[in-house]
């Protein structure tokens, strides 16, 4: 193990080089982000069967969602997708310092994100527009509306599970590089967080209009 | 014993010792090894359970269990040995060994991921064990809505288990992906590759695109058993063949899963003891990719009487027959191979041989059930369950067996008797046949599956079936004993026992913890039998 390429602690022995190291973690980490749109590709599914189903009841109850609140969490997520990318140019060009600062404020971005959520669930959650056998709204006409809350509970709250996955990623990367561990010639765990981050943010910018902007 | 790396070198097996550097091992052959460990009890823990089915078969009306407990017992049958054993099976245990060596690699990619899918295996298999304890789950293996989210037994654990156990699978399909892209040694091109190398990629591309559909789906059940979420309930607007669509888009190509890896150990075993050149390389290669790529869009065939549209139906039972080309492309290729080659009958062989009669027999009949009309009359009946285990037992189940009497001596640095080897395939040969064959015959008498209880007129061929399960077990109980001999008393192994020409024979067997003393360059193919002349090192 003491070879070549000890000068480059941050090189596995069972990599040749760091360039070879990179390219390894970038595949490994697109064929994960495969199967992160392929759990959701399911309740994809789900919510084209039961809106198809249920035209009628869709467009009614969509409305029940709040737009601005949506519109409001669309902004928070893509902006924390430019700071996320912010942070990938800073840490290539060295600058630590910057670096903490974007990622910090990805993260503040973050929990803005799932506190504007918190409101709207507990909104609904007061109303009754629960999923399932839960639901006790009534004003929502059209056939099964508690489906639409079981679709829309389950799409959003795995979507909020994934948003703390990437934020307890993110402050992976934040805690490390406050330790100095990245730099410009190594800066590959804050490149993959930036990606899962981004596919995150994707995943919402598909469910937005899905159920907010429905007709 | 002319290698004069065997000498100096300090084997995997004994450096560094002690429990936790077992349990935190990084090292891919050590993984491979405790997910042997974790598959072979899974695989005795469902074989008791077959063994229970067949005994409580042997005559009609209740003999040894309840009908509550044998509707568990073949619950737990299916669960354990497809997500637990077989599944896992080869990739896990074997490629994870074989992987890196055959790509003259250290290791695989992501070495802590690795360990990590050992781990979550091992979760998995506990929330498994758990529902076994608290109150054993009685769906069938394919937890069909609406019974499993009413009946009282442990669902949700099961369901949690199979869930959690897709996370090990996709991390270990993922990480075999990046490995072979990216850790080939030099000169060790695509079409250099063993294909065995060529069987995991296919298989890994299905683990990770099909695993997470399977994942949401299990989410969704328990969400629907927990919370009543409705959309798998018909009272409440929902649909259950829906979930029957969602689990199969997973689970068809999960059957590829188990397969696929198989068939590339078939093409490894072939090819050496044949001492020939492989026939039709890229043949063989692309027909994996033509089944990942067909797996994909067959799963209604089993749906053919639960209420899809004609139309659908139609289109899977086309698609089905279309699964035969390469499946055919390969059976054909092997065959050819083998013609004029000079074949030596060593037990990995025997195993080879009985795959490719078990396979082509469970192949054909998968024609039979992928026609429409026929289907109509043999779904659910004891034929599903003869083709099934065809294309599992006698196609997969031989194939892990042949590749790991293939390694054996790789792994383990040791030979095991070839006389109760070859008394075990036999046993194991027959008795299978005997188990599964008469099960072809009882269901075209239609025989349903998954009952308790059945007319007399059964009687005769469910005893002969029960028989031959004892013929099975005797098998593979001789199987362990002489393996496990082996390990302690067994000759010790040269580099090279079978004279072939991938990486992992040139190194020491069991080999050092970093496999190669230098990264191996790749100097001819993989099967150049017809160019170089290999000297077994017994």
């Amino acid at each position: 193990m003491t070879d070549a390429h000890s000068h480059q602690p941050y090189v596995a022995h069972h990599f040749t080089d760091a360039f070879q190291q990179r390219e390894a973690a970038k595949l490994g980490v697109w064929i994960f982000l495969l199967t992160e749109i392929l759990l959701f590709g399911g309740l994809f599914v789900a919510y084209s069967v039961f809106r198809a189903w249920n035209p009628d009841m869709f467009h009614n109850a969509h409305k029940f969602l709040d737009v601005r609140m949506g519109t409001l969490n669309t902004v928070v997520l893509i902006t924390s997708s430019v700071t996320v990318a912010l942070a990938i140019r800073a840490i290539q060009l060295g600058r630590k310092k910057q670096t903490i600062g974007l990622l910090v404020a990805t993260l503040v971005l973050a929990g803005v994100f799932l506190v504007v959520k918190y409101f709207e669930y507990s909104h609904k959650f007061h109303l009754g527009q629960l999923p399932g056998k839960y639901y006790t709204f009534t004003g929502v006409e059209g056939s099964n509306p508690h489906v639409f809350f079981s679709i829309y509970f389950a799409m959003t709250g795995l979507h909020g599970i994934h948003v703390l996955a990437g934020m307890a990623v993110i402050s992976w990367a934040l805690i490390n590089t406050m330790k100095g561990k990245y730099s410009s010639e190594y800066f590959t765990p804050i490149e993959m967080a930036g990606l899962y981050w981004h596919l995150v943010d994707m995943i919402w910018i598909f469910l937005f209009p899905l159920f907010y902007l429905v007709g | 014993m002319n290698n004069n790396e065997t000498a100096n070198s300090i084997s995997f097996l004994s450096e560094p010792k002690g429990l936790k550097s077992w349990l935190f091992t990084l090292d891919h052959k050590r993984i491979g090894i405790l997910y042997l460990g974790g598959i072979m009890f899974s695989f005795i823990l469902g074989g008791v359970f077959a063994m229970l089915i067949r005994l409580e078969l042997l005559r009609p009306g209740p003999d040894l269990v309840s009908a509550d407990t044998y509707n568990q017992l073949f619950t737990l049958h299916g669960a354990v040995m497809i997500f637990l054993f077989i599944i896992p099976g080869v990739p896990a245990a074997l490629g994870n060994f074989v992987l890196p060596l055959m790509l003259g690699a250290k290791d695989v990619a992501f070495p802590r991921l690795n360990l990590a899918s050992w781990y979550i295996y091992v979760v998995g298999a506990a929330f498994a064990l758990y529902s076994l304890h608290s109150g054993a789950v009685d769906t069938g293996w394919t937890f069909y809505t609406p019974y499993s989210v009413q009946t009282q037994t442990s669902v949700v654990s099961m369901t949690l288990a199979a869930f959690i156990l897709g996370f090990s699978s996709i991390f270990t399909g993922l990480n075999f992906i990046v490995t072979i892209h990216k850790l080939r040694a030099p000169g060790q091109t695509w079409f250099k590759l063993p294909l065995f190398v060529w069987a995991l990629y296919a298989t890994a591309i299905i683990q990770v695109l099909a695993t997470p559909v399977l994942g949401i789906t299990l989410l969704l059940l328990i969400l629907e058993r927990l919370f009543g979420i409705g959309i798998f309930d018909p009272a409440m607007g929902g649909d259950p063949v829906l979930y029957q669509h969602f689990f199969w888009f997973y689970s068809h190509p999960a059957v590829y899963i188990m397969i696929l890896p198989g068939m590339g150990i078939i093409s490894e075993l072939i090819s050496v003891f044949s001492h020939k050149k492989i026939f039709g390389y890229k043949a063989i290669a692309f027909s994996s990719f033509g089944i990942a790529l067909v797996s994909f869009l067959v799963w209604g065939h089993h749906m053919f009487v639960s209420g899809q549209s004609e139309i659908a139906a139609m289109i899977f039972s086309f698609l089905t027959f279309l699964v035969g080309i390469p499946s055919g492309i390969k059976v054909f290729n092997w065959l050819s191979t083998m013609y004029k080659g000079s074949i030596s009958l060593e037990t990995p062989m025997l195993y080879a041989l009985s795959f490719l009669v078990l396979f082509t027999i469970g192949g054909l009949t998968g024609i039979f059930l992928g026609a429409l009309s026929v289907d109509v009359h043999l779904h659910d009946t004891y034929f599903v369950v003869a083709h099934f285990h065809y294309v599992m037992m006698g196609g997969t189940v031989m194939a892990f067996l042949g590749g790991l009497h293939y390694w054996w001596p790789k792994m383990f640095g040791k030979l095991y008797s070839s006389l109760w080897s070859k008394i075990s395939v036999a046993l194991i040969f027959i008795g299978f046949n005997v188990t599964f064959f008469s099960q072809f015959i009882l269901g075209t008498k239609g025989m349903p599956r998954r009952y308790y209880n059945y007319l007399d007129q059964f009687q005769p061929l469910h005893a002969f079936s029960t028989v031959g399960s004892w013929i099975l077990g005797l098998g593979f109980l001789i199987m362990f004993v002489y393996l496990i001999h082996s390990l302690f008393r067994g000759r010790r192994s040269g580099p090279n026992p079978w004279g072939a020409l991938t990486f992992e024979w040139t190194t020491p067997s069991p080999p050092p913890t970093y496999n190669f003393k230098e990264t191996p360059r790749l100097t001819h193919g993989p099967y150049d039998f017809d160019k170089i002349a290999v000297e077994e090192t017994k």
